[in-house]
């Protein structure tokens, strides 16, 4: 089994290396989003604190989104994606081992880029580092449930605007935890309450969301 | 088999319920009429006026019934998807994306009633409430249900597409609901529980309940009305159509 999603994950990781414009294209539509907010709203620094976790996930979840369509659409136009329905593992095992491979890609690159672009914002170290670490335990999240909304529009006309209605109200409660996570930090409420909730929606989504995946998946090869 | 086993599944079939649901319909809108107005009779002359709130307070008797009924059709939806994706029937993918619309109406009418009412009680159209939110959440849900179905060309594939959806959705709304609830509230707690005694007048809780029964009836019918036209678009090329529309000409 283990071996299984081992190989997946290093399979799509080399894809994902060998078209790194992809990648490199949804972080800069990260730090392009948050860096229009102070444009936008004023660079007093008061202000920007608060808004700050707020832009910054939110941002996050829209970068996340971005990155969704690629997750199936290429093994779905070549093919492999039914070679891969057809395997012997569970289809569920394999969406399981892509959704990792989508977040050391395209979530883990926000976790760092983040408290570098909290500066800009005038927070805090401490707000810093929890920003840094309500995203490493949420972003897993997004990409699980992501996936969902990956596989159900998988070759559907105006796929990537529907992936959005359909992905971002699922998004809500990973936001609300995440954002108030570094929110409670800042007002000096700790946010140990906000993390554990957090971490449980991570592990749920993960450990979950692969089933209704590989369903979707299995009736878009239909 | 005997004949007085009730064979369930008969109607399973649209070619079967075609025809049940032609009859059941006016019946289901006579009661949502009847229902609806004695709610409304009730509701707007017969209740006492509110001592806090005034008359304003009657707009509940459509904004209460309108909520109820956005989060029992969602949980009926997600029924009829869940069986239609376990038992591979034609019937219920119809069924749920007939119910669809409706739901997403009164979810908007919650929202727009609420703001309605939201103006002369609180100062205010709208708060970034736990109710409201996640009332506004699952009108975005119904809209995704709505909208991914319209995307796909292949009816069946639409509707066991929909039907993962609804089912997460499902999952989602009380997760939604808590998250939002911890986040931040202002809205009043339910006036009316089933396990303690309701806090408002006999006659405005009769209102209610009436009005209630009245969206529900309203509902029945016109998820019916909705699953028959989709019923003769998607068996088009079937002769038990040809020959209802045959009849018809």
């Amino acid at each position: 089994m283990l071996v299984s999603i081992r190989a997946v994950i290093g399979r799509d990781l080399r894809l994902a290396m060998r078209r790194q414009s992809d990648i490199i294209a949804a972080l800069f539509f990260f730090i392009i989003v948050v860096s229009l907010f102070p444009l936008g709203v004023g660079p007093e620094a008061d202000q920007l604190r608060r808004l700050a976790p707020g832009v910054l996930w939110v941002a996050a979840l829209l970068a996340t989104m971005l990155s969704l369509p690629r997750l199936f659409a290429d093994d779905h136009r070549d093919g492999t994606l039914e070679q891969l329905a057809l395997a012997p593992q569970p289809l569920a095992l394999i969406v399981f081992g892509k959704v990792i491979a989508h977040w050391l890609v395209a979530g883990l690159p926000l976790v760092l880029l983040a408290p570098v672009l909290g500066i800009q914002f005038d927070l805090a170290n401490d707000a810093l580092a929890i920003l840094a670490l309500s995203l490493l335990i949420g972003t897993p999240a997004l990409s699980g449930i992501g996936a969902i909304g990956a596989a159900l529009t998988l070759g559907v006309r105006g796929g990537g605007v529907l992936l959005s209605l359909l992905v971002l109200p699922l998004y809500i409660p990973v936001l609300i935890f995440g954002a108030g996570a570094v929110d409670a930090t800042l007002s000096g409420l700790g946010a140990q309450a906000h993390l554990s909730l957090l971490g449980a929606l991570t592990l749920g989504g993960v450990f979950f969301a692969p089933w209704p995946t590989a369903a979707a998946l299995r009736i878009a090869l239909e | 088999m005997s004949e007085r086993v009730i064979n369930w599944f008969k109607y399973a079939s649209p070619q079967t319920f075609y025809p049940l649901a032609g009859k059941l319909i006016p019946w289901f809108w006579a009661l949502a009429a009847i229902f609806g107005l004695a709610g409304l009779t009730i509701g707007f002359l017969l209740a006492p006026t509110d001592e806090q709130q005034g008359e304003g307070y009657r707009i509940i008797f459509l904004h209460v019934p309108a909520s109820w009924m956005s989060m029992f059709i969602y949980l009926v939806m997600a029924f009829w998807a869940g069986t239609g994706l376990a038992f591979n029937t034609r019937l219920s993918g119809m069924m749920a994306s007939a119910l669809a619309p409706t739901g997403a109406l009164f979810a908007f009418l919650s929202l727009w009633t609420g703001a309605l009412w939201g103006k002369p009680m609180w100062g205010t159209w709208w708060v970034w409430d736990a109710r409201l939110t996640s009332e506004l959440i699952l009108l975005f849900l119904y809209i995704g249900f709505i909208a991914l179905q319209a995307a796909i060309d292949d009816p069946r594939r639409a509707d066991k597409a929909g039907a993962i959806l609804a089912l997460v959705g499902v999952v989602n709304v009380p997760i939604i609901y808590f998250s939002v609830k911890w986040w931040n509230t202002l809205h009043q707690g339910a006036s009316v529980s089933l396990t303690k005694a309701p806090s408002m007048a006999a006659m405005m809780l009769w209102g209610m309940i009436l009005c209630a029964l009245g969206c529900w009836m309203y509902s029945i019918a016109v998820a019916l009305m909705r699953v028959r036209t989709i019923m003769l678009e998607r068996e088009r090329h079937t002769d038990w159509v040809r020959s209802v529309l045959g009849e018809k000409e």
